[in-house]
C-alpha cells in the first residue's frame, strides 16, 4: 500500500483483528464514524459491533472496561478521541493498567493500547493540541510509543498490540495526512524500545519524536549550507528509552540537541540530557540543548506558533550547540 | 414534557407565562440574532477567517428561554455549545467570535457578567458549578447557577459526581441538559439506557423535568422556576430539554456519514423560531416590517461584532506568559526573552 499515517494504523488495525480475533476496539465514535480523524473506518463494518464498540463518552469507563477485558483474555485496543481528553481515565491508567501486573505478582495483565492522537500545530481548540508524554513516562509498568511515519505507525502499532504490556500508543495528528509512504501489506513488526537513526550525520546528534522528526530534518537541511551535518534520532519509543542509540550516537557525535514539543519543564528531554550526562558526559563537547514547547498552556491558533517549536527555532539551537 | 407552544404555534393558556409585550419581542429578536450570528460564523469558518466552532443551529430556543429567565446576580456555566446563551445575556459576541478564530483576546470576559468560561473537556465543569453553588450557599448569597451541557455529559462521571453533590448539598444549580439526540455520531439511545435524562435526578434526590427545547416559553418557565426554587433553599433541579442538533457536530464533522436526512428535515419543521413567530402573529405582536426590523438589527450587530474582532489583533507575546502564574517565573522570562530574540533574528 502507498498510503498515509491514517491509512497504515487502519490497516494495522485491520490485519490484527483479522489475525487475531482477541482483538477488539472501543471508544468514542469509533464504529459509525470510524474515529473523528477515520483511523478505524470500516472496521465497524467487517468486525460489527460486539469487536468496534461505540461508547459513551467516559474515559475512565473505556480504559476500565478495556482493563477489564484484557484481563478476560481479550486485546482491547481504547481510543481516546484526544490526548487531551484522557485525563478522566488518567485514575484507571496509573492506578491500574500500570499496576495489575504487580498487585497480582504476575497473574493479572493487561494488554492494551491506548491509542490517542497528540500534539499542536494543526490550528485546534483548547485541549486539542497537548503533548502529554512526559506524563507517561514517569509511570512505571506503561510502554509509550510515538510514531512519525506511515510505516513505522504501522510497525508499531502491530508491536503495541502484541506486547504484554498496557501501550500509551501516541499519534502525532500533525502527520496523519502529512505524506504517503509505501507501507508493505505483509505482517511485520517494530520492535518497541528501538530508536531509528533517521538522518546520519557528524557533530551533532538531534533527538526527537512524533510530529517533530520532520520539524528537525527540515532544520538539518537548512544549516547543510553552514558545512554542519546532524544526526536525527526518532526515538519511537519514549518508554522504555532506547539508551544504547542515544549514548552511541553521542559519544560518535559529541553534541546534543534534544527537540520536543511539549513544554520543557520536566519534559521527557530532562531525561534524556540526565541519560547522556551519567553515559557520556566526557563525550560532550557542548552543553546538552533543548528545543521544546514554553511552559505555558498551548495557546489558541492564532498565536501557536509562538509555543511550537519551529525548524528555525530548532537552527538555533543547532548553532548554539554548534558554536559553543 | 412540559410544552406551552406546540410545533403549530398553538399556545396551552393555562401555562402561558406572564410577559409583557416587550419581552416576548426580545424573545424572538434575541433567538433571530443568534441564528445570524450562527449562521455568519459559519461563512466565516467556510472562508477560512474562523477556525472549528460548534454550531447552535436548532438551539435557539433552550439557550434564549433559558438565559431569559437569569437575573443579573445568577451565574452562568456554559459549554461549548451556547451561542444564543451570549447572546441572551447581552455578551459582547466580539469576544465569542474572536475566541472561535483562536484569537486570545476571545477569552476575556468583561467583570459585569457572572459568566464562566467555555469548557472543553465534556461534562468537567459540572462540579465546578455545584462549587459556585456551595460557596453561594456559605456566604448566603440568594442566587441560581445555571449549568448548560448535553446528553453526552450524563455519561461522564463529573456528572454523577456533581449532581450527586448538588442533592447532597442542595446546592441553587439548575443542570441544564439540551438533549439534542447526539454526541457526534452516538445516537442518544445508546449513550444511556434510561428512559429519559429528566429522571436521573430521581436518582439524586432532586426534581427532574422534560422540557420541548424548542418551545421558548417552556424553557423560560421551567428555567425561572427552577431558578427560583434555587434561590429560595429548595434545591437544585435537572432539566432535559428536548431538541435535536440540526447541524453537523462542529464544522469538521459530516453528520450525513451517520444519520439519515429525513430525520434532519422533520426536526427543521419543528424549528424553535418558526413556532414562534406565529405565536406572535396571533397575539398581534408581528408582521413584516417588524420581522425585517428585526432582521437587520441582528444583521447590524452581528456584522459589526465581527467587523471589531477582525480588527483586533493577537495578543502580544508577552500576554501568552502573562496569564500562567500570578507572577511570571524566571524560567518563562528567560524562554520569552528567547522566543523574541529569536523572533528578532528571523525577521533580519
Ligand atoms: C472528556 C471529553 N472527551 C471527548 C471529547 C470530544 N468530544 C467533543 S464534543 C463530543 C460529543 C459531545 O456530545 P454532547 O455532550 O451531547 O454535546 P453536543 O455536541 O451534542 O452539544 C465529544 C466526544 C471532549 N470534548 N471531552
Ligand atoms: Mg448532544
Amino acid at each position: 500500500m502507498n498510503g498515509n499515517m491514517v491509512q497504515a494504523l487502519n490497516q494495522a488495525l485491520e490485519q490484527e483483528m483479522l489475525r487475531d480475533d482477541r482483538v477488539v476496539i472501543l471508544g468514542e465514535d469509533v464504529g459509525v464514524d470510524g474515529g473523528v480523524f477515520r483511523v478505524t473506518e470500516g472496521l465497524l463494518q467487517t468486525f460489527g459491533d460486539e469487536r468496534v464498540i461505540d461508547t459513551p463518552l467516559a474515559e475512565s469507563g473505556i480504559i476500565g472496561a478495556a482493563i477489564g477485558m484484557a484481563v478476560y483474555g481479550l486485546r482491547p485496543i481504547a481510543e481516546i478521541q484526544f490526548m487531551g481528553f484522557v485525563f478522566p481515565g488518567f485514575n484507571q491508567i496509573v492506578s491500574h493498567a500500570a499496576r495489575l501486573r504487580n498487585r497480582s505478582r504476575g497473574r493479572f495483565t493487561v494488554p492494551i493500547v491506548i491509542r490517542m492522537p497528540y500534539g499542536a500545530g494543526v490550528k485546534a481548540l483548547e485541549l486539542h493540541s497537548e503533548s502529554t508524554e512526559a506524563l507517561f513516562c514517569h509511570i512505571p509498568g506503561l510502554k509509550v510509543v510515538v510514531p512519525s511515519s506511515p510505516f513505522d505507525a504501522k510497525g508499531l502499532l502491530v508491536a503495541s498490540i502484541r506486547s504484554g504490556d498496557p501501550v500509551i500508543f501516541l499519534e502525532p495528528k500533525k502527520l496523519y495526512r502529512a505524506g504517503r509512504q509505501d507501507v508493505p501489506d505483509d505482517d511485520y513488526e517494530i520492535p518497541l524500545g528501538t530508536a531509528k537513526v533517521v538522518r546520519e550525520g557528524e557533530g551533532l546528534t538531534i533527538i526527537c519524536w512524533g510530529a517533530m522528526v520532520p520539524q528537525a530534518q527540515e532544520a538539518a537541511e537548512a544549516v547543510e549550507e553552514k558545512g554542519i551535518f546532524p544526526e536525527i534520532i526518532d526515538l519511537r519509543t519514549l518508554s522504555p528509552l532506547d539508551h544504547e542509540t542515544i549514548i552511541q550516537s553521542v559519544q560518535h557525535t559529541g553534541r546534543a540537541l534534544i527537540v520536543h514539543e511539549a513544554p520543557k519543564t520536566c519534559g521527557l528531554g530532562a531525561e534524556i540530557a540526565a541519560q547522556i550526562n551519567e553515559k557520556a558526559l566526557l563525550n560532550l563537547e557542548a552543553p546538552i540543548l533543548r528545543i521544546t514547547g514554553q511552559d505555558i498552556v498551548v495557546p489558541l491558533p492564532k498565536s501557536e506558533n509562538y509555543y511550537y517549536p519551529s525548524p528555525a527555532r530548532i537552527v538555533r539551537g543547532i548553532k548554539k550547540t554548534m558554536e559553543f | 414534557m412540559l410544552q406551552i407552544l406546540n410545533e403549530k404555534g398553538d399556545v396551552k393558556k393555562d401555562l402561558e407565562p406572564k410577559l409583557s409585550k416587550g419581552d416576548l419581542k426580545k424573545l424572538y429578536s434575541f433567538m433571530v440574532t443568534t441564528r445570524v450570528a450562527d449562521t455568519k460564523a459559519l461563512k466565516l469558518q467556510r472562508q477560512g477567517r474562523m477556525g472549528t466552532f460548534a454550531q447552535s443551529l436548532g438551539h435557539e430556543a433552550c439557550q434564549v428561554g433559558s438565559a431569559y429567565a437569569l437575573e443579573t446576580n445568577d451565574w452562568t456555566v456554559p459549554y461549548f455549545r451556547d451561542l444564543g446563551t451570549y447572546v441572551t445575556l447581552g455578551f459582547p459576541l466580539k469576544y465569542w467570535y474572536l475566541y472561535w478564530m483562536g484569537n486570545e483576546e476571545g477569552m476575556h470576559i468583561p467583570k459585569e457578567f457572572n459568566l464562566f468560561t467555555i469548557t472543553v473537556p465534556v461534562g468537567s465543569q459540572l462540579p465546578q458549578a455545584v462549587g459556585l453553588g456551595l460557596a453561594a450557599n456559605l456566604k448566603k448569597d440568594r442566587i441560581g447557577i445555571l449549568s448548560t451541557f448535553s446528553d453526552e455529559a450524563t455519561s461522564t462521571g463529573d456528572f454523577h459526581e456533581a449532581l450527586n453533590f448538588a442533592g447532597v448539598y442542595r446546592t441553587p444549580n439548575v443542570f441544564l441538559c439540551y438533549n439534542n439526540q447526539y454526541a457526534i455520531s452516538m445516537p442518544r439511545s445508546k449513550q444511556t439506557a434510561s428512559k429519559t435524562i429528566a429522571q436521573k435526578a430521581t436518582a439524586y434526590g432532586f426534581d427532574g423535568v422534560l422540557v420541548d427545547g424548542n418551545d421558548v416559553l417552556a424553557m423560560y418557565v421551567a428555567t425561572q422556576e427552577a431558578l427560583n426554587k434555587a434561590k429560595n433553599g429548595d434545591g437544585p433541579t435537572l432539566i432535559e430539554a428536548y431538541t435535536y442538533r440540526r447541524a453537523n457536530h462542529t464544522t469538521s464533522d459530516d453528520a450525513s456519514k451517520y444519520r439519515p436526512a429525513e430525520e434532519v428535515e422533520a426536526w427543521e419543521k419543528k424549528d424553535p423560531i418558526d413556532r414562534f413567530r406565529i405565536y406572535l402573529k396571533t397575539k398581534g405582536l408581528w408582521n413584516e416590517s417588524f420581522e425585517k426590523q428585526v432582521q437587520k438589527d441582528a444583521e447590524e450587530q452581528v456584522e459589526k461584532e465581527v467587523r471589531d474582532a477582525e480588527a483586533t489583533p493577537s495578543p502580544p507575546i508577552e500576554d501568552l506568559f502573562s496569564h500562567t502564574y500570578s507572577d511570571i517565573p524566571q524560567k518563562l522570562k528567560e524562554q520569552m526573552d528567547e522566543l523574541k530574540a529569536g523572533l528578532n533574528e528571523d525577521d533580519q
